[in-house]
């Protein structure tokens, strides 16, 4: 793959070694208009190749606006197709020095250095060209994991890894169900599929004490944690007599709630925040502490049931980060909501989720009282 | 890791640990018997092949155009679904999306062991693509097919490579190769349960329907006759030597893996099997194939046709001592040995007023290997004033000095 030189909105020039420069935009350069001509005509100069021309067009632009930034990106264009990649650099390391929050000056400096295998410089270039937008960097490491994730399924399949078993015992199973058994001899259950429990909770005649149903992810208070995938809970979940097993709490009317204190909502915050760090921390009395005695579990399920059950996930994960990320407080009285955005990785899984935390002043301290995924 | 790096990693990671790993290796040079290959051209092989498009991939890989490589790689996986090493190759191409790579095959769970067997597949099937045999070259084993064998099989343990030769008009045409496994500890098989793959002339004895074999042998089975005369006089025994296929859950397996059968995958079987003719068809296997020119292929097949004419003349002449010359003082058939027998061939040479011996339907097989051994198969009609019959016959010739010797002799 060729090392991608970005073009914004100007078309790519068709040189062969640095097909992938960025090419300057009027995205991020916005140059009086009376001067954007004179940018313009070197810009098409270049493009046609006639660099040398374009370099002087630039330069006389430049030596009556010799910060412009736009002109003297083109200029470093213009060198880089040149072949003058030191005075290229020059440019562009002043442009990364004067303007340290565009990604694209940073960017053609890592092709520069690459072409000279300055691989090094290069990936500190690149770095530093993701790091001028937060996104940027989540996006492209979203993107690796799922690069990753790609490569691990593949090489499964190189592997056979895991599946092959299954496959072998699908097949052993398939057999013994395609022999026919004597007529002296028991029917056997399809060992390959295991009788699905849907069924038997179904026509259980109570609900309440049977085998405790997979989470349902909506409300489950931590989706991260599921160490299996969502498809297979969707498949197993069992059709739910109870209805309230769901609790749905709509969202209170925002218009209602005053604008809280800014100390009151400085506490929540706190609370909200020594919540997440016992979480992360993996301390789970400490997490469990910050739920009040009222919590509503999440499938309606006993105290002690749910508590059990969050302990095995915590415990269950090597490392937990818990990050709140725009977090907004509504405080009524002596109750709180939390809406944030929930960035939660693990081992296991990472998620960015929004969620809403509904917290009561208990004995002063803000304990919660309902957790849930969304806002 | 970082991800966006991800050109760089393709580069300096991915890039060099596959291009290291993909240096085709150079043919040795050993002066008349030279192992010499062509270079593929592009135009003579088919662009959809597996080995076709493996080969464009790591091509491409070796270019840096990972891009090209994960098409190129994806195509293939849709031909073949089950071709392991391309679901390697896959996943190293995305990984180095994510970060650099040291080696081919950086899957976490791969024991080094296994990461060795792809690469040497991959190693394997690209070395028969770039370098394919010679058209002016032949493989020397194949001195002389009647042409009741319209097609003969040489094997390369070495290059894990099959040839399929067409018996046109006499002169071996080279059909088509395919990729093939072998012994788990190579070949030259001693002992039973040696895991060696056999070395020496075969043919295959009978063909066994998939619908009677478990799944692991794929589509068919065809036994050939190891341990032949010369490996049983060798001392050399084991049994159940099969070309075969492979399990439904793979295209292909790793080029040492077998306890000693030659594995075809198993559409490459199927094709092979429409020429293979039970109990006919040669099958030669070697670890290193030694090719010659037709030039050179001709002379030393005349050399011994005129030797077999000697040794047939000399018998008819009823002189002797000339006719017995023929044979190695080494000789030995069953139990027989050279002075028992020389002694019965003078005794019954006495008795003969005339003889007649005509050979028909001969077919001579150089044996691979280090050794000048030669097998000779034929029908013989033998008349005499007192006793006459029809045989076939097989013997090893070996060469001693300046004059092929017999050196075994018996009914085939």
């Amino acid at each position: 793959m060729a090392r991608k030189y970005n073009t914004m909105t100007m078309p790519r020039p068709a040189w062969a070694p640095l097909s992938a420069l960025l090419i300057a935009s009027a995205v991020f350069f916005a140059p009086c208009a009376a001067r954007a001509d004179e940018i313009q005509d070197a810009g098409r100069l270049l493009r046609q190749g006639q660099s040398a021309q374009a370099l002087d067009k630039i330069n006389q632009y430049l030596a009556s606006k010799p910060r412009d930034p736009q002109g003297r990106f083109l200029k470093g264009l213009i060198l880089a197709e040149q072949n003058k990649s030191a005075e290229a650099i020059d440019v562009f390391t002043k442009l990364t020095q004067d303007y340290p929050e565009l990604p694209e000056p940073y960017n053609n400096l890592a092709v520069l250095y690459a072409a000279q295998g300055q691989y090094e410089k290069a990936r500190q270039s690149l770095e530093l060209s993701i790091r001028t937008h937060p996104s940027y960097a989540t996006a492209y490491e979203n993107l690796g994991d799922v690069y990753a994730k790609l490569a691990s399924q593949a090489y499964d399949k190189a592997l056979q890894l895991d599946s092959s078993n299954a496959s072998a015992q699908s097949k052993l199973s398939l057999i013994r169900d395609l022999v026919p058994a004597g007529n002296n001899r028991a029917p056997r259950p399809a060992t390959g599929r295991p009788e699905p429990a849907p069924a038997v909770v179904a026509s259980a005649p109570a609900p309440k004490i049977e085998p405790k149903p997979p989470e349902p992810k909506p409300v489950a208070p931590a989706p991260a944690a599921q160490p299996t995938p969502a498809p297979k809970v969707a498949a197993a979940e069992p059709p739910k007599p109870e209805a309230k097993a769901e609790p749905k709490v709509e969202p209170k009317p925002v218009a209602e709630a005053k604008p809280a204190a800014s100390g009151e909502s400085e506490e929540v915050l706190k609370a909200v925040r020594a919540w997440a760090a016992a979480w992360a921390a993996r301390d789970v009395r400490g997490y469990l502490g910050h739920y009040a005695r009222s919590f509503k579990t999440p499938k309606g399920e006993s105290r002690a049931d749910w508590e059990k059950d969050r302990d095995q996930r915590i415990k269950a994960a090597k490392k937990i980060e818990v990050g709140i990320d725009s977090p907004k407080v509504t405080v009524q009285g002596d109750t709180a909501t939390v809406r944030f955005r929930q960035v939660y990785r693990s081992d296991r899984l990472k998620a960015n989720s929004p969620k809403t935390l509904v917290l009561a002043r208990v004995d002063g301290k803000w304990l919660i009282e309902q957790e849930r995924v969304g806002n | 890791m970082k991800p966006y790096l991800k050109a760089l990693a393709l580069a300096a990671g991915l890039g060099s640990a596959l291009v290291a790993s993909f240096q085709a290796v150079p043919s040795s040079t050993r002066g008349l018997t030279a192992v010499k290959y062509a270079p593929k051209f592009s135009a003579s092989a088919p662009g959809t092949t597996p080995e076709a498009l493996l080969a464009q991939a790591i091509d491409a890989i070796q270019r840096e155009r990972f891009d090209s490589a994960l098409e190129r790689i994806d195509d293939l996986i849709r031909v073949k679904p089950n071709f392991r090493l391309a679901y390697l190759i896959r996943g190293d191409l995305l990984l180095a999306r994510a970060r650099p790579l040291s080696r081919i095959g950086e899957a976490p769970q791969a024991s080094a062991a296994r990461i060795e067997d792809f690469r040497e597949e991959a190693i394997a099937r690209l070395r028969a693509y770039r370098q394919q045999p010679d058209p002016n070259m032949v493989p020397r084993y194949l001195l002389k097919m009647p042409p009741e064998q319209q097609y003969a099989i040489v094997v390369d343990t070495t290059r894990a490579r099959l040839y399929l030769y067409q018996n046109d008009a006499g002169r071996p045409r080279y059909v088509a190769d395919y990729y093939i496994t072998s012994g788990k500890q190579g070949a030259q098989k001693m002992r039973e349960g040696d895991m060696k793959t056999p070395i020496g002339i075969y043919h295959v004895t009978s063909s066994l329907p998939p619908n009677r074999l478990p799944d692991f042998y794929g589509t068919g089975a065809f036994p050939i006759n190891y341990p032949n005369e010369w490996d049983r006089r060798l001392g050399r025994d084991g049994h159940g030597i099969w070309l075969h296929g492979v399990p439904t859950d793979t295209y292909s397996r790793p080029p040492r893996a077998s306890d000693g059968c030659v594995v075809l995958s198993n559409t490459d079987l199927d094709l092979v099997a429409k020429h293979l003719q039970i109990g006919v068809t040669p099958v030669i296997i070697s670890d290193e194939v030694q090719w010659v020119s037709t030039s050179d292929w001709a002379s030393e097949r005349d050399d011994f046709l005129g030797q077999l004419e000697t040794w047939r003349t000399d018998w008819e002449s009823r002189n002797t001592q000339r006719y017995l010359a023929h044979y190695s003082t080494q000789f030995k058939a069953g139990r027989e040995s050279y002075a028992t027998f020389m002694r019965r061939k003078q005794q019954v040479n006495a008795g003969k007023q005339w003889v007649k011996v005509e050979l028909s339907d001969v077919s001579v097989f150089r044996n691979p290997g280090r050794e000048d051994l030669v097998e000779v198969t034929f029908s013989q009609v033998y008349k005499s004033n007192n006793l006459g019959n029809v045989m076939k016959k097989r013997q090893y010739w070996q060469r001693e000095a300046d004059q092929w010797r017999i050196v075994y002799e018996g009914a085939a």
